[in-house]
């Protein structure tokens, strides 16, 4: 006898997933057999605001796509308008680009592990994750003047330099945090509970990952080496690093990649204080843009792309963000076929979901 | 190989010490130099030329020029500090100290002193 299918609504309000992404799970009993995904919750339609905000203005509007990665966005979004004036961002504008860069990577990585601990119900982890964090929030405080959203970026540099006693004072504060990431990485990879709810759960095989064109740690845990930030944007050509992978392809293996991510965010910062030259930060930008970019970046959750169009005027014709989040939820669904209902939850947060920036 | 109960050491030191969150309103909150609280403005050096009010990205600044004010509505302000780079004169300035809630939408009007007239020799 054929057994009888029943849907369970998921989302967009639930309580593990602060995030508004709805899907219908098919189950046959308690195993997901379908998945099927609809977003659209939270538009807000932030692109079509460049018919109102000039292509500086817009800088603000772009930054506030997402709460998380609102430097990468700002950053992204002034580099394509770089690239299509012909405008050369001094030397250490591109370093401290960089250096945010950076600490928005780890504030990302450190809120996720804290939510993925919450997501399998182990809270007091969840608060430590968070508290760490909290260093990284003060930081970019000191530095930018905002814990969430920075302005410090504008087309042609930085607005905000960072004295060197500032830095150095970062990196030390750094090696602390690095200290404590250990404690916290030692419970994350080798805790008995821990492993047994991510060992083997949500497989994407490297085929299936590149198929469905994950992107960020979701790919890079599955073995493929592919990291935008070796095509050298800010000051990435600069610095030395090798691409994080895991042949693991589970849950066990993005926790794992994105930990090792941490360490090495720390010392690409290291590396970057070491190298920054002094200098200005920024060069005045004149006129306004005409053609049109595409630009990568390397977002914590995984490549962003940018693509901007001007003709001539102070508003540019057309702007476009692609988030990786939402190359990510088609990997999504392929593992959530076959899982237990048990483990929704924590799979959609191995792919580190931000449904409000993937829908602008 | 895995290991039993890792988090217990830090689970009992957490027991033993003091809160990292401080209780704020009995302890006051410390803001960094850089921190982007409210916009400030020292309106006798203004020349009141618009361009804070032409260049503000929630459009919430309003210079009238006839009457001599600088008006600023706090609650639409989003503190950018965009106002504070493309100011002239550099008479606006971003400091420390977030905008305090209220009941209704207040417009915050800074008014210029009128010019000492110069007395004929």
């Amino acid at each position: 006898m054929a057994s009888k299918k029943s849907v369970v609504p998921f989302g967009p309000q639930h309580p593990v997933l602060p995030e508004p992404i709805h899907l219908d799970l098919v189950l046959d009993d308690e195993k997901v057999v379908e998945a099927i995904p609809s977003i659209g919750f939270v538009h807000r339609g932030l692109e079509s605001l460049v018919k109102k905000k000039d292509f500086k203005e817009m800088q603000y509007v772009v930054e506030r796509t997402c709460g998380i990665c609102s430097f990468m966005h700002g950053m992204t979004y002034c580099e394509t308008i770089e690239h299509i004036m012909d405008v050369e961002v001094p030397v250490r504008g591109r370093y401290l680009r960089t250096i945010w860069c950076e600490m928005s990577r780890l504030h990302s990585h450190m809120l996720w592990l804290g939510l993925l601990a919450d997501a399998f119900g182990f809270e007091s982890l969840f608060y430590q994750c968070w508290r760490m964090r909290e260093q990284i929030l003060d930081m970019f405080e000191a530095s930018t003047g905002g814990r969430v959203i920075f302005s410090v970026n504008a087309p042609g540099g930085v607005l905000k330099d960072m004295p060197s006693d500032m830095l150095h004072a970062f990196v030390e504060k750094l090696d602390g945090f690095e200290t404590e990431l250990h404690k916290i990485a030692d419970i994350f990879l080798n805790d008995y509970t821990v492993l047994t709810r991510l060992k083997g759960v949500g497989i994407l095989t490297p085929e299936e990952a590149h198929d469905l064109g994950a992107a960020g740690p979701m790919l890079r845990a599955s073995g493929i080496a592919r990291d935008t930030r070796k095509l050298g944007y800010a000051a990435y050509g600069d610095l030395d690093f090798d691409i994080i992978t895991s042949d693991d392809c589970d849950s066990f293996a993005r926790c794992d990649v994105r930990i090792r991510e941490m360490y090495q965010s720390i010392q690409l910062i290291k590396q970057a204080v070491d190298k920054i030259p002094e200098g200005d930060i920024a060069v005045p930008v004149k006129g306004n843009p005409e053609g049109e970019y595409f630009m990568r970046v390397e977002q914590p959750r995984g490549e962003a792309i940018y693509y901007a169009k001007g003709n001539g005027t102070k508003f540019l014709e057309r702007i476009r963000i692609r988030t990786p989040t939402f190359a990510n939820i088609p990997a999504l669904l392929k593992t959530l076929k076959g899982c237990q209902l048990s483990d929704v939850p924590l799979l959609i947060l191995t792919i580190d979901p931000c449904i409000s920036c993937t829908e602008r | 190989m895995p290991k039993f109960m890792p988090f217990a050491g830090t689970m009992l030191k957490n027991l033993f010490s003091k809160p990292v969150t401080t209780s704020y309103p009995e302890k006051p909150a410390v803001y960094p130099e850089r921190s982007r609280g409210h916009v400030e403005i020292a309106v006798d050096q203004c020349i009141m030329c618009g361009l804070c009010s032409r260049n503000c990205p929630p459009r919430a600044i309003t210079v009238d020029r006839a009457a001599g004010t600088w008006t600023i509505n706090r609650f639409d302000c989003v503190q950018c500090g965009y106002c504070t780079e493309v100011c002239p004169k550099k008479c606006l300035t971003i400091i420390p100290g977030y905008q305090t809630p209220g009941t209704e939408k207040k417009e915050a009007v800074y008014h210029k002193p009128a010019p000492e007239k110069k007395e004929e020799a």
